[in-house]
């Protein structure tokens, strides 16, 4: 597979592991943040961590969407499927986080709820064409990767007169989640190290460059966007060691194949003509943050589902023992958690991190847990 | 099953007609369903004879008694057909695997229906012959058999359970509790031809060559690896769940670990390029027609000789090897050459694929 | 989620708008959409994601990473 392949090279990830060992000043701790649920799927799959000196650690970040989804929002989207009746179409990724009262929106299916995987919103908006006397909602979760796949949507089924369509608009945003994690306490404190971060690849398509160029200037701290094969991550890797030697902060991009400076035009303006900005939102682990979030514009309000039920946000707070919030923030390992591997796995978890398959806690356990004593 | 009486009304319409619930009221309607369509196409003489239960001979192997095995699966596949196969052979195939890999001689099928309302019987008609050709290559006829009829919406077309029986010789003792540290795991061939034949069905792929489904009767294969007098320690078939499930029922099983090379797993290249569209990992996507075999290392080699010499083995690999591990860890070495977890799939990421 | 690959566009003009694509992965095909992009032509390679295509993925860039990923970076 072109493109693929040559990306996933044995012998070329052995050069990069000697080259970023070489460039490695032996006495000294180096901690990055891949902030971006994708490659910390990468780096476990293809268990990058062997690959990388004992003295760089690499911290997972909270860029899984799944996992930064608080359970208000997941009870949002069961409600309506289980006591509005709708057609609730979502991305595989959100059936199994644990919501409040036992559920999950695979549990609603299984209480009669109709809920429905889709693959992309195409499917959720041929659903609503061929069930006209159903109301379709599409639950948009995700980053600024999938937003444009939404706007698209409001926009098609508004041109289309689709009045059974709505959307339950969770889309959040990037860059104010990588200035909490720079703005956590942990960090100005010194608990947490954190000298610099892997950039996600594919929000950069749609965002660019330009919008880390803050993290760099004013937090000094260097950002290397990468693409999502392993020896993307292992060059990337490589050039903020550099950085960090050279005592430079500054935005690179090692995804220049699929990245440009200034993102992909006409999805940044599909995205502003559907989306505003919500005041404020609540994320898993981060708090509640000011303009992190999307809304639908007025001009759609009819496609918003928010407002054509009437949904009021109730927040729910996590599960006691369960540590996400933490594990988000990179303040804590997936294996520090009291309850992980015992309570809380893959199939009984508790927390969203143990849900997706890009959340830390599930990627530590199906890929990494052999890393730990014998149990 | 009623005694089949000759010279009943009209024929059924195999063309145009439908399962309907006349056809599980164990009456007439039913007699002739049976007659025209399932026992022409199962024809044998066990059938023939109509009773409610086959009488079979005591179990023998080369006119010694031998060991009896039984193994039964239920088919729920949808689509009820796709490349390479339909629900009819898989069913037929997926139970002479579960005796071929106990090291048993097939020898008598059970095969149970349950059809809903509205099944064209064009398709049933189809899928019984499927039922009939594989079983007849196989010689294994399907000795007895029921058919109930289930409300429209109560069913998905037609689910099917078959149930077999084969034979044992003396002496073969294969089984998962019988891996060792330092034995060698083997593979038949490549890897998620048939989750992917499935999945590619209902995602709307299409490929530039197709995909098929790589459902199969092993047995042949499976007695040509035996014949050659070998130590194989266990067989399997990776179904449901793909190579993980299987490989991690084993360690546990047996109580060892084991350690896989990811270059070494045969994957067709369209297969993993599927997979990638898909989400899946090839790892954990089902199979109908392959072996896992798990043999001593001094026995690796010809092991593999003998797989790769029968058609049903030409892509046949050594992927790993038994290790040490109180953890019953099964992990791979990837081929950047870090290493990882295989572990069990949690839930079903393909539905209703078997 | 972040389900994202390098897809090779082997037709265009599809769909009732005309933005939609088929395109390739090795050997495997599927039609998806090219309503976030301009001027995508048969054989360029776009990143895919969820139906959309996300961008065009240049190929010098793609020759000048494999590249630089050998490149030891001993210049200052």
């Amino acid at each position: 597979m072109k493109y693929i392949d040559e990306f996933r090279d044995g012998a070329v990830a052995r050069t990069l592991s000697a080259k970023i060992a070489a460039q490695l000043q032996p006495a000294r701790h180096y901690s990055f943040m891949e902030f971006c649920g994708g490659h910390t799927h990468a780096i476990s799959r293809y268990g990058l961590s062997d690959l990388l000196p004992s003295n760089l650690r690499m911290v997972h970040g909270p860029g899984c969407p799944v996992c930064v989804l608080p359970i208000g929002r997941i009870d949002m989207a069961i409600g309506l499927a289980l006591d509005h009746g709708v057609i609730l179409c979502t991305y595989a990724d959100t059936l199994r986080v644990p919501a409040s009262g036992g559920l999950s929106l695979m549990k609603a299916r299984a209480r009669g709820g109709d809920v429905r995987m889709v693959y992309a919103t195409q499917d959720a908006l041929h659903i609503a064409r061929s069930n006209p006397g159903r109301e379709v909602v599409f639950f948009a979760i995700g980053f600024e990767t999938t937003t444009p796949a939404t706007a698209l949507a409001v926009l098609t089924a508004q041109r289309e007169g689709l009045t059974n369509f709505s959307v339950l608009c969770c889309h959040v945003l990037t860059p104010p989640a990588m200035q909490q994690i720079l703005a956590s306490p942990e960090l100005q404190s010194g608990g947490v190290q954190i000298d610099g971060f892997v950039g996600p690849a594919h929000v950069s398509t749609v965002i660019g460059s330009e919008p880390y160029q803050v993290f760099a200037r004013q937090f000094h701290k260097p950002v290397v966007i990468a693409g999502f094969e392993p020896l993307d991550v292992l060059q990337a890797v490589w050039m903020l060691v550099r950085q960090v030697n050279d005592g430079r902060a500054e935005v690179e991009n090692e995804f220049s194949r699929a990245v440009e400076p200034q993102g992909n035009h006409k999805a940044q303006a599909c995205m502003a003509e559907v989306f505003a900005l919500r005041d404020s939102f609540e994320w898993r682990g981060l708090g509640v943050l000011a303009h992190s979030a999307l809304k639908i514009r007025e001009t759609y309000a009819a496609l918003d589902a928010e407002r054509r039920f009437q949904l009021e946000y109730q927040p729910v707070p996590d599960h006691k023992a369960c540590e996400c919030a933490a594990v988000l923030r990179g303040v804590r390992r997936p294996q520090d958690c009291a309850i992980f591997g015992n309570v809380c796995t893959p199939d009984n978890p508790v927390g969203s991190c143990m849900v997706s398959s890009e959340g830390a806690c599930a990627a530590h356990y199906s890929y990494g847990r052999h890393q730990e004593g014998v149990a | 099953m009623s005694g089949i009486k000759p010279g009943y009304a009209r024929a059924l319409d195999l063309k145009h007609g439908q399962v309907d619930l006349t056809h599980g009221a164990g009456a007439r309607a039913m007699v002739q369903l049976i007659a025209q369509l399932f026992a022409r196409h199962l024809a044998n003489d066990y059938l023939g004879q109509g009773n409610d239960g086959a009488v079979l001979p005591a179990p023998m192997l080369n006119g010694q008694p031998a060991r009896l095995v039984m193994a039964t699966d239920g088919h729920v596949v949808s689509p009820l057909f796709f490349p390479g196969g339909d629900i009819g052979s898989l069913s037929v195939h997926g139970t002479i695997n579960d005796l071929a890999v106990m090291g048993a001689t097939p020898l008598y099928l059970a095969a149970g229906f349950i059809l809903e309302e509205g099944l064209p019987l064009a398709d049933l008609d189809r899928i019984v012959q499927s039922m009939a050709q594989a079983a007849r290559l196989a010689r294994m006829p399907v000795v007895t058999g029921d058919t109930k009829v289930v409300e429209r919406g109560k069913g998905d077309g037609v689910f099917i359970t078959t149930t077999g029986v084969g034979v044992l010789p003396d002496g073969l003792e294969l089984g998962g509790a019988r891996a060792r540290p330092g034995d060698v795991v083997l593979v038949s061939g490549t890897l998620g031809d048939h989750g992917v034949a499935i999945m590619s069905q209902r995602d709307n792929l299409s490929f530039s060559a197709p995909i098929l489904s790589d459902s199969a009767a092993l047995h042949g294969l499976v007695a040509q690896l035996l014949a050659s007098g070998l130590d194989i320690r266990c067989l399997r078939d990776p179904t449901r769940g793909g190579l993980a499930a299987t490989l991690n029922e084993i360690a546990n099983q047996s109580g060892v670990g084991m350690m896989l090379q990811e270059r070494a797993m045969p994957i067709k290249p369209v297969v993993a390029a599927a997979c990638e569209f898909l989400g899946l990992d090839p790892l954990f996507v089902a199979n109908e027609g392959k072996l896992v075999v798990i043999c001593a290392a001094a026995d690796a080699a010809l092991a593999l000789a003998a797989l790769r010499s029968h058609p049903l083995g030409v892509d046949a690999a050594v992927i790993g090897e038994v290790r040490q591990d109180t953890r019953c860890f099964v992990q791979l070495t990837t081929a950047l050459g870090g290493r990882r977890m295989v572990d069990w799939l949690t839930g079903d990421a393909l539905p209703r694929i078997c | 989620m972040c389900l994202a690959m390098p897809v090779k566009v082997i037709q265009i003009g599809l769909g009732p708008a005309g933005d939609a694509a088929l395109v390739d992965l090795g050997g495997v095909q599927k039609e998806i959409s090219l309503a976030l992009l301009d001027g995508i032509e048969v054989g360029d390679y776009v990143i895919l994601h969820a139906g959309y295509a996300l961008s065009r993925l240049d190929p010098e860039e793609a020759q000048r990473t494999l590249e630089a990923f050998s490149d030891l970076g001993c210049a200052p």
